[in-house]
């Protein structure tokens, strides 16, 4: 690990740092946008109105964990599984965060913590190859992140309304959407033979825990046990 | 409901989920400068959200039938090949609601 007081080139927090990690975050940006335009559609089907969908994506921020929550929710809101299913599968981003203390250990707090609710995959990836090329742009992520974020509410906010003028979902094949977002995901996830295993666990226990356990539990179960294999795995 | 309804109970859930989410994306900062994970930790959290993924597409893709695994295929390779998830999205379902169709 690299300690937080080497003295290789200092690392700053302005205005010109912020922009340049929103200029390039657009294009990404704009590709987080289609995930948001199908989160705000399915959100609506699934029974938010287009300000809960809006508030989630504003305040929230995480597509993967918003995608997964309205996929679980219902009348009641499965509360329990919800908050359980979002904490492990943003579980990730504790490692991403451990991974940019190297440069965030030097900013103030206020810019350090407040920086880190811009986190997502997509800002992690480019701050990290910024901040290894060596740039000291400590505002890269939080450029980053605004913009992404202004494309993912924006989008949200469209999705929702269009969802709202949809009547039956599966007359047009939209009750295929998710399973769809997740197997795109899913491709994108995957890095050759090593994911094989945890995933063939995943989807095993899941498909057989989803016949014996009512609800929605199958989720945790699968990913648990995937997980669970990897860490045995390596540890060998 | 209107387009402007704000349920006390799901701005609630919303705002446990925002609050969790921020706890992990911050907690890692925060956290390595009390403890360093281990390669077993790292290995277990990375591959955790695909196989939540893969946990939640599983059952489906199983009792989806014919149409969803055939979709399904669709969508994976348009993924692959076009890495466009609007591309994707319209292969899928196009094809679903031609087998759908079909059968």
């Amino acid at each position: 690990m690299t300690s937080d007081t080497d003295d290789r080139e200092a690392v700053t927090f302005t205005a010109a740092g912020a922009r340049e990690g929103f200029l390039r975050c657009l294009p990404v940006a704009a590709g987080v946008g289609g995930y948001g335009l199908v989160f705000g559609v399915v959100a609506r089907q699934s029974g938010l109105s287009t300000a809960e969908a809006t508030l989630m994506s504003a305040t929230v921020f995480a597509g993967a964990a918003q995608l997964i929550a309205v996929e679980l929710w219902a009348d009641p809101i499965p509360v329990v599984a919800v908050l359980t299913t979002t904490a492990v599968v943003n579980a990730r981003y504790v490692l991403m965060g451990a991974s940019l203390r190297p440069w965030f250990a030097r900013l103030g707090l206020r810019e350090a913590y407040g920086s880190m609710f811009f986190l997502i995959d997509e800002t992690w990836a480019l701050a990290m190859g910024d901040l290894t090329e060596g740039s000291g742009r400590g505002a890269f992520m939080l450029g980053s992140g605004v913009a992404v974020w202004l494309f993912w509410v924006g989008a949200t906010v469209v999705g929702a309304s269009v969802g709202a003028a949809i009547g039956d979902p599966s007359q047009y094949g939209l009750d295929f959407v998710l399973p769809a977002i997740f197997l795109a995901i899913a491709t994108e996830l995957w890095e050759g033979k090593s994911t094989l295993l945890p995933w063939a666990v995943a989807f095993l226990v899941a498909v057989v825990t989803a016949d014996v356990l009512p609800g929605r539990w199958y989720i945790l179960a699968g990913g648990i046990a995937g997980s669970l294999v990897e860490v045995i795995r390596v540890g060998r | 409901m209107s387009v402007a309804d704000l349920d006390p109970v799901v701005v609630g859930v919303i705002v446990a989920m925002a609050v969790l989410t921020y706890l992990t994306k911050a907690g890692g900062l925060w956290l390595l400068g009390h403890v360093e994970p281990s390669e077993r930790v790292d290995a277990g959290l990375s591959v955790l959200p695909g196989a939540v993924v893969v946990a939640i597409v599983g059952p489906e893709l199983v009792a989806g039938g014919p149409s969803a695994w055939l979709a399904g295929a669709v969508v994976v390779l348009l993924t692959r090949k076009t890495g466009s998830l609007l591309a994707a999205l319209v292969g899928g379902i196009g094809v679903l609601l031609a087998v759908r169709a079909v059968i």
